[in-house]
């Protein structure tokens, strides 16, 4: 594997009960670039990335990592019950051991600090997202794998997320993996792009991917308008970078 | 206190130690019972233990043995049975425990050896704990809090998301043990105090009675420890005043405080 690559992954299948998932999936990750995986329903999104952060058996294939990498996962899911009492802070500690300094330093990153003292289930699903993203976050990851972190979010939710994200990108060159059914978002904020349909459709260059046929087979004419919304969304990106490019 | 004052007769102090260390081991094990919603997995493990107590009787082995045997068993399938085949979670349990209690009625009238006094068995005995009783029960509940304490972290983070936990290095099968086994064993010893019926309302009404006061996981565990033990007391106070059941009793002490806890609350909004 060449030092600039952060992941390389080959032939990867996973199989349960009969069942397969994922089936001969290769691609790599190369340093401090943004990858997203999109794909229909039940295509193996969510398969792939808890199989990259061992939540999944693989059943064969290889995951090869850079040595001392540190990967943030934020889960699709999480449980907040209103019957477990537990606060943001809280929950950032229960990460492992890291100051109080460190978790405030984390949750100012992705500006939940304000809701530092609140319940874990008081939270919008935004917020839950963002405190995800602080915990992720904590241990100085070089690759993030994020899980559908925008799903439940309305549309100015979405690109905020996706705004913090490229600033936390260009501040730390943090590499990200994630999922995301959001075409246009995709389009506009990826470096790279994996259609994946139980195996890899198609890879690449947003530009490339929406305009290959098994893309287009799968996403049908919303997928040329979210090519038009590409160059739309690039005019106006800037939104408050400079203040938080040191955060 | 009061019992301590005015009666001193060895078997209600006896019963009394043997309730506070179930209050003690039922207060962590039940908040994850209420956290993760496992009461029908506790109720499952419950029913399970009177095959534990027939097979015990008709091999001769000591009554908690047989139980905690017959309890890890079934638990640990259930746990580890899964629902990759079509059938929900509760089915599975369902069809386990139910086979389990089934065949606990059934040994238990036609195996000779293993008649059990099947009231005794639903409805728990405290006032009939012996001295060794006492220690094994004070030595499995301080296990149950050592195991928990153990892996608390662990624990709380796989309730919020089994698959965050495991990305930060946990495993998913030391969680399925750590929490299947200490509720067998807590089946085990809390069977003769409490009854099969009410094990697994030991488990949730001192946690659901905690919630209300609480400002962290640590605290509603805490709480729930502190309501359980004022409820064994109360629940043998009336048991001797008024000569009502033990397990019972306690269950609605647990209960009145529940509802004063959660007024108090609703009041305060």
């Amino acid at each position: 594997m060449q030092p600039s690559q952060l992941l390389e992954v080959v032939g990867l299948t996973v199989k349960i009960g009969g069942r397969t998932l994922i089936d001969n999936v290769s691609f790599s990750l190369q340093r401090g670039e943004i990858v997203t995986v999109i794909g229909p329903n039940g295509g193996g999104k969510t398969t792939l990335l808890r199989a990259l952060v061992g939540a999944m058996p693989i059943s064969s294939g290889t995951i090869t990592k850079a040595a001392d990498l540190k990967i943030g996962y934020t889960p699709q899911r999480l449980t907040t019950e209103r019957s477990m009492p537990v606060t943001v802070d809280r929950f950032l500690a229960l990460a492992g051991r890291f100051s109080a300094a460190l978790r405030l330093e984390a949750m100012q990153k992705t500006e939940i600090a304000v809701r530092k003292d609140a319940m874990m289930s008081d939270l919008s699903g935004g917020e839950i997202q963002r405190v995800l993203l602080s915990r992720a976050l904590l241990r100085k990851p070089d690759l993030l794998v994020l899980d559908e972190p925008t799903q439940g979010l309305d549309q100015p939710g979405e690109e905020h997320f996706y705004n913090l994200l490229s600033q936390i990108r260009s501040a730390s060159g943090v590499a990200v993996l994630m999922v995301s059914h959001d075409l246009h978002v995709v389009m506009a904020g990826s470096d790279r792009v994996i259609c994946l349909n139980g195996h890899v459709c198609c890879s690449g260059a947003p530009e490339a991917v929406s305009v290959d046929p098994t893309y287009l087979e799968l996403f049908g004419r919303r997928a040329s308008l979210a090519l038009y919304q590409h160059h739309h969304d690039h005019s106006h990106d800037g939104h408050d970078h400079s203040d938080h490019s040191h955060g | 206190m009061i019992i301590l004052t005015t009666v001193m007769d060895d078997f209600i102090i006896r019963a009394l130690l043997a309730g506070l260390a179930i209050a003690l081991a039922a207060a962590p094990l039940g908040c994850f019972v209420v956290w993760r919603k496992m009461a029908y997995f506790g109720d499952a493990t419950a029913h399970s233990s009177l095959l534990g107590i027939a097979l015990g009787l008709a091999l001769a082995l000591p009554l908690m043995l047989g139980v905690a045997i017959v309890a890890a068993l079934v638990a640990g399938i259930v746990a580890l049975a899964g629902t990759r085949d079509g059938f929900a979670a509760d089915t599975i349990l369902g069809v386990f425990s139910h086979t389990a209690l089934a065949l606990g009625l059934v040994l238990a009238t036609i195996v000779p050896d293993a008649r059990v006094d099947l009231l005794d068995t639903l409805l728990g005995d405290i006032l009939a704990v012996t001295e060794s009783d006492v220690i094994v029960i004070w030595c499995g509940a301080l296990a149950i809090v050592a195991v928990l304490s153990w892996r608390w972290r662990s624990l709380l983070n796989a309730t919020f998301s089994p698959e965050l936990m495991i990305a930060e290095g946990g495993s998913q099968t030391a969680d399925k043990l750590v929490l299947t086994l200490s509720l067998a064993l807590f089946v085990a010893l809390s069977m003769q105090l409490v009854g099969v019926l009410l094990i697994t309302a030991m488990l949730i009404l001192p946690a659901a009675a905690a919630r209300p006061l609480a400002r962290s996981p640590e605290s509603m565990a805490t709480i729930a420890a502190l309501i359980g033990g004022v409820s064994v007391a109360i629940g043998l106070q009336s048991s001797w005043t008024w000569d009502s059941p033990a397990g019972p009793s306690i269950i609605l002490a647990t209960s009145i405080i529940f509802m004063l806890t959660n007024l108090v609350q609703f009041f305060r909004r």
